[in-house]
């Protein structure tokens, strides 16, 4: 009844073509927006923005990343901790060396440093394949962090080893170190992955999207049609690393504030490839509901028991969270393998004939 | 279908609403947040030291009714000894205002000491941590006494010294390094490093990737080197199997020495007898037999109120932790004389940890006599003037070998300071004058 396209003619190319055909989609999603930049800036606390919205906008930016590569070009890869360590250990010796740089601009040339990383460890996709390739990005992932725990020249020669955010400020507004307001570092995450959201959304229905795809699907059959594999996949491999380089440098400008090479660790890549899998592979939706999934819900599952009035030693809190998640991740898995994304296109589905279904 | 869309829904929903749910502190009460890992890979360590917290704040508070008549309230928050864990946990404990924080992780306590400024919470990073906040003039919330990583080597290295008789016999000796490939493990290298030009002694640094359990390559290194002496800077598993495979390859027990977090029971029951004659540095006497123990057992355990089992009082990560507890307390108890019996703020109780002087006849009262030297923090000297000693597994327990030890601290301090410099521009913070202090 409400979510009724009934009426709704597209009389020319580019309304059929819009990122949102259907009024109530567009409508949702605008609202939503622009409520996400609003609302939780001013009545959300310190805890909800920085321990729960800004690592879950890092996370959905970093899947989002990984998406475009797994998903949409069908190349498995296991680096994203990697890339995403590219883009912070270059954010933060972009931003000592040259302080005046905007931060902004930091985040995006670190983010193309990632990509480079990313083009380079790509080659090798040319001639491997699904799990062989799975292994390869394998070695990008262990290869990259050894480097930066090994040369001291990437944490500028501190003697832990250890890279922290100095402050660094947008327009006035301090946006990054310890002095930043959580509000200003939300609004900075935000900011960035609902631009780069958007920017996705569009080259998968475009034709670098289209061509992802028909690698994905056939590659033989994508070369045939025209589709030259060597620039589609490495192209791939460049844009996702270079989200995933821009998540990492998030990772520790907007939400750690310091970190050492083990916030990237091998957990990292399988954490967003989890992400992806569950929200949905091939699904830009997919990627921010794999986010929510992952980075929420054992939050809200240690505090479950509690909320219950139920007291329980930590321990077991702990156990009984792992538990519940790994159930879970199984149970979606085989109520819906094409993820939380394929879930709500049913139910969108559904919502369509509602009240009426035929 | 049906079950199935109500599922979905229910998780929706639960996501959306779980992280509202708060609890609201009692009034009255100083709040402590316990940010602990019971599970995970480093849960061996964890426990005692989680025990050990709230065994001694519970006796506290039902012994004495408090500190001064004002009880201390805490919480636990299981990290899993993760630092995105571990700051989600600050940020959900720091809503009920607490005075300060016992981090236990280098990773977590790098994250907050930017943030305790601007938190207004102490942070007491006992033996562990950023060695550069010692110095209190650049890091007025931060607190590492009473020894930071630096003076525990040059106190290992002094121990070396006496052992091969004298500091000149230190010239050409070989020492060797074995250290967990993160911050915490790259802590001790700088002093080393510096003392290995001094005394002409060749130091080799061997570094073993997290969590630690592969150190075959690391220990075929040793067989080739074979060094006089190793030091280990270890935690968790890293440090079960460095015992196992220093026994495997022969090399003399007694000349490897961990530091104090490599040389705890869960380290070496594991390797059984191998590991006879090891030795780690420490700063918490172990053992069971102090008063203090008497009363926890009286207070808490015969009345079924102990945070752990009965036999793990005394270990020495639960001596630490009590260690560690008490000096918190004793922090709070040197603010409210300047501030009052009543609940404190994170400023006030900052005045306690700077201005806590624990003498010999108050460590005494506390049942603590031998348990630890006496202490004195001061402005610029956030570390205090503590001593570490060496402890030998015999087996069945830990047995103290060796005298309270000074750290090198003409060597430690200066370098200390320059690092201390170095790390609080990072921050953009400006030096206080520690004489218009009061």
């Amino acid at each position: 009844m409400i979510y009724r396209e009934a009426g709704q003619f597209k009389t020319s190319y580019a309304s059929d073509q819009a990122v949102f055909p259907i009024v109530q989609d567009r409508v949702f999603v605008l609202a939503a927006v622009v409520a996400a930049f609003v609302v939780p800036p001013l009545i959300a606390g310190d805890y909800w923005l920085q321990a729960i919205l800004i690592p879950f906008l890092i996370y959905a930016l970093a899947a989002i990343g990984l998406n475009l590569l797994t998903g949409y070009a069908g190349q498995l890869s296991l680096g994203t901790g990697g890339f995403m360590a590219v883009g912070a250990y270059s954010a933060f010796k972009l931003t000592t060396a040259f302080p005046q740089l905007s931060i902004i601009a930091v985040f995006l040339l670190s983010g193309l440093a990632a990509a480079a990383i990313g083009l380079l460890f790509g080659i090798p996709s040319l001639r491997i394949k699904g799990f062989y390739l799975a292994v390869a990005t394998l070695a990008a992932q262990f290869f990259l962090i050894w480097l930066f725990n090994k040369v001291a020249w990437f944490t500028n020669y501190a003697s832990s080893g250890t890279i922290t955010a100095p402050d660094r400020t947008v327009l006035g507004v301090t946006v990054t170190g310890p002095n930043a307001p959580a509000a200003a570092r939300y609004v900075m995450a935000l900011a960035f992955v609902a631009v780069f959201a958007l920017v996705a959304k569009n080259l998968v229905r475009g034709r670098i999207g289209r061509s992802w795809m028909a690698i994905r699907d056939r590659d033989i059959a994508a070369e045939i049609i025209g589709v030259r594999p060597l620039r589609t996949k490495l192209l791939a491999f460049g844009i996702s690393s270079f989200y995933c380089g821009v998540a990492g440098a998030e990772l520790v400008f907007l939400y750690l504030g310091s970190a050492e090479t083990l916030a990237f660790d091998i957990n990292q890549s399988f954490l967003v490839l989890f992400m992806v899998i569950i929200g949905g592979l091939g699904s830009i939706l997919g990627s921010w509901l794999g986010a929510a999934f992952i980075i929420l819900l054992p939050i809200f599952l240690t505090r479950l028991p509690h909320s219950l009035g139920l007291t329980m030693s930590v321990a077991l809190q702990k156990q009984i969270e792992l538990m519940i998640f790994g159930g879970l991740i199984l149970f979606f898995l085989i109520v819906e393998p094409h993820g939380l994304a394929r879930l709500w296109q049913i139910g969108k589905e559904k919502l369509r004939l509602w009240p009426f279904p035929h | 279908m049906t079950w199935r869309v109500a599922l979905v829904g229910i998780v929706a929903l639960a996501v959306a609403a779980g992280p509202w749910v708060t609890r609201v502190q009692a009034a009255g009460e100083i709040f402590i947040p316990l940010l602990v890992y019971r599970t995970g890979p480093y849960a061996p360590n964890g426990i005692p030291i989680a025990n050990g917290a709230i065994d001694y704040f519970t006796l506290v508070n039902e012994r004495d009714g408090g500190v001064n008549g004002v009880k201390i309230a805490f919480e636990e928050c299981e990290d899993q000894y993760d630092t995105k864990q571990g700051v989600e946990c600050y940020e959900r404990l720091k809503t009920k205002n607490p005075v300060l924080v016992n981090p236990y992780s280098t990773g977590i306590t790098y994250q907050l000491i930017p943030k305790a400024p601007v938190d207004k919470v102490v942070v007491h990073s006992m033996g562990y941590g950023m060695t550069a906040t010692a110095d209190g003039r650049w890091f007025p919330w931060v607190f590492n006494f009473p020894m930071t990583y630096w003076s525990q080597a040059s106190a290992f290295v002094k121990y070396v010294a006496a052992q091969e008789g004298g500091m000149d016999k230190l010239k050409g000796k070989k020492i060797a390094h074995i250290y967990h490939n993160s911050p915490y493990g790259k802590e001790a290298n700088p002093t080393l490093e510096e003392l290995a030009r001094r005394h002409a002694f060749e130091l080799t640094l061997l570094a073993v990737d997290h969590p630690g359990q592969e150190q075959k390559a690391t220990w075929l290194q040793i067989r080739r080197l074979n060094p006089d002496w190793i030091y280990i800077s270890g935690w968790g598993v890293m440090n079960q199997v460095a015992i196992k495979e220093a026994a495997a390859i022969g090399f003399k027990m007694d000349r490897v020495v961990g530091n104090w977090w490599t040389g705890t029971e869960v380290d070496v029951i594991p390797a059984g007898d191998a590991a006879k004659g090891y030795k780690s540095m420490n700063f918490n006497a172990p053992g069971a037999g102090f008063k203090v123990h008497q009363d926890i057992n009286k207070f808490l355990y015969d009345k079924g109120k102990g945070a752990g089992r009965r036999d793990g009082i005394g270990e020495v990560l639960y001596n630490r932790m009590v260690v560690n507890a008490m000096l918190n307390v004793e922090a709070i108890r040197t603010a409210m004389t300047k501030h009052g019996n009543k609940p404190l703020t994170g400023e006030q109780v900052r005045w306690g940890f700077e201005n806590l002087n624990l003498t010999e006849k108050r460590l005494e009262e506390l049942g603590m006599k031998g348990m630890m030297r006496p202490l004195r923090v001061t402005c610029e000297n956030h570390e205090g003037n503590g001593q570490a000693f060496v402890q030998q597994w015999d087996g069945k327990k830990w047995n103290v070998v060796s005298d309270w030890i000074e750290p090198i601290r003409e060597v430690v301090r200066p370098k200390l300071e320059a690092a201390a410099v170095d790390e609080a521009k990072k921050l953009g913070y400006t030096m206080r004058d520690c004489a218009k202090e009061k």
